[in-house]
């Protein structure tokens, strides 16, 4: 059941954090700076094929050191298998590189983790907001985002590109 | 010439009777409230028993505009282009929860009342409002474009 993870820690070594499977759920946290490597290597390895990127989110979590997470969900059409890949960031410099270049699928849900909580993905083509608009301020997924706060109205018809 | 041929009445009355029998609605459906609507449209209920049966997916081509679902921020301005673009005289109905008042998306992303960006007429409250209250609303409107006030 653990192939994928045996496989990573095999090829990655000391880049693989943590990893922990518990009821067929795989996950690993690996570096971040590892992130396209590791997501090439699940897809192009054979055995492995994790060719569908599912789906990719980002989380906050405030109290940690490295606050936020953007988590990878890839499953593989062949195997019928799932994994979940982590990487973490510090607020102070919330950059991952992206994985459009391996996904064209991960555009948008990057640009969606970019608008939510101000993750920014290096190397991305289009970065820039996806469900609030251009003028909004704040990342209002993050948990630090005042509850009541409301932004301004925008003015600018975003119909009409003046 | 008999008794009963000949009424008179002042021409504003009549102009307003005109134009409460024939409101052309513009719907802004954005969510769930909208598929009431269609009930609303439809034979069982049948909007045109009050003459507002000529739905128009034309600002232009309207005089009521039926707000009908949740309104965010981003749209707020399409919206009130799309008010601006209906002549003179026009009218607004919210219906239900979210467009009169942001209904349970008290967030970051839902207007709280489409009445921030544009002015309304009738309030339809539920969620989803059943399709006897968006009749109801009408009669109401009705009643306001024969400037009659109503009592209780
Ligand atoms: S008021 Fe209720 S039914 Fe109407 S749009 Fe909002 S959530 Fe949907």
């Amino acid at each position: 059941m653990q192939l994928a993870l045996n496989r990573l820690k095999e090829t990655f070594g000391d880049s693989i954090l943590e990893t922990h499977s518990c009821l067929g759920n795989e996950t690993a946290v690996v570096e971040k700076e590892k992130i396209v490597e590791v997501i090439r290597f699940l897809r192009d390895t054979q055995g492995l094929e994790f060719n569908f990127m599912m789906d990719l989110a980002g989380a906050d979590y405030p109290e940690r050191s490295e606050r936020f997470e953007v988590i990878y969900h890839l499953y593989s059409l062949s195997t019928k298998k799932r994994v979940r890949i982590k990487v973490r960031v510090p607020e102070a410099n919330p950059v991952v590189p992206s994985i459009t270049s391996l996904y064209k699928a991960a555009n948008w849900f990057e640009r969606e983790a970019f608008d939510m909580y101000g993750i920014r993905f290096d190397g991305h083509p289009n970065l820039k907001r996806i469900l609030t608009f251009d003028e909004f301020e704040g990342y209002p997924l993050r948990k630090d985002y005042p509850v009541n706060k409301r932004p301004k109205i925008p003015t600018p018809d975003p119909l009409i590109k003046v | 010439m008999q008794l009963g041929d000949i009424i008179t009445t002042r021409i504003d009355e009549v102009v307003k009777w005109g134009r409460k029998f024939s409101l052309w609605p513009m719907p802004f459906g954005t969510a769930c409230c909208a598929i009431e609507f269609m009930g609303v449209v439809s034979s069982h209920f049948d909007i045109s028993r009050f003459g507002a049966e000529l739905v128009r997916f034309s600002p232009r081509q309207a005089d009521l505009l039926l707000v009908m679902g949740t309104v965010n921020y981003k749209q707020a301005p399409i919206l009130k282009r799309i008010y601006e673009q209906m002549c003179e005289p026009k009218w607004v109905i919210s219906m239900g929860a979210c467009a009169s008042s942001g209904g349970f998306y008290d967030n970051y992303s839902v207007v709280q009342g489409i009445d921030e960006i544009i002015p309304v007429d009738v309030y339809v409250p539920g969620c989803p409002p059943r399709p006897e209250q968006l009749l109801d609303a009408v009669i109401k409107l009705q009643q306001k474009l024969q400037g009659i006030k109503e009592e209780n």
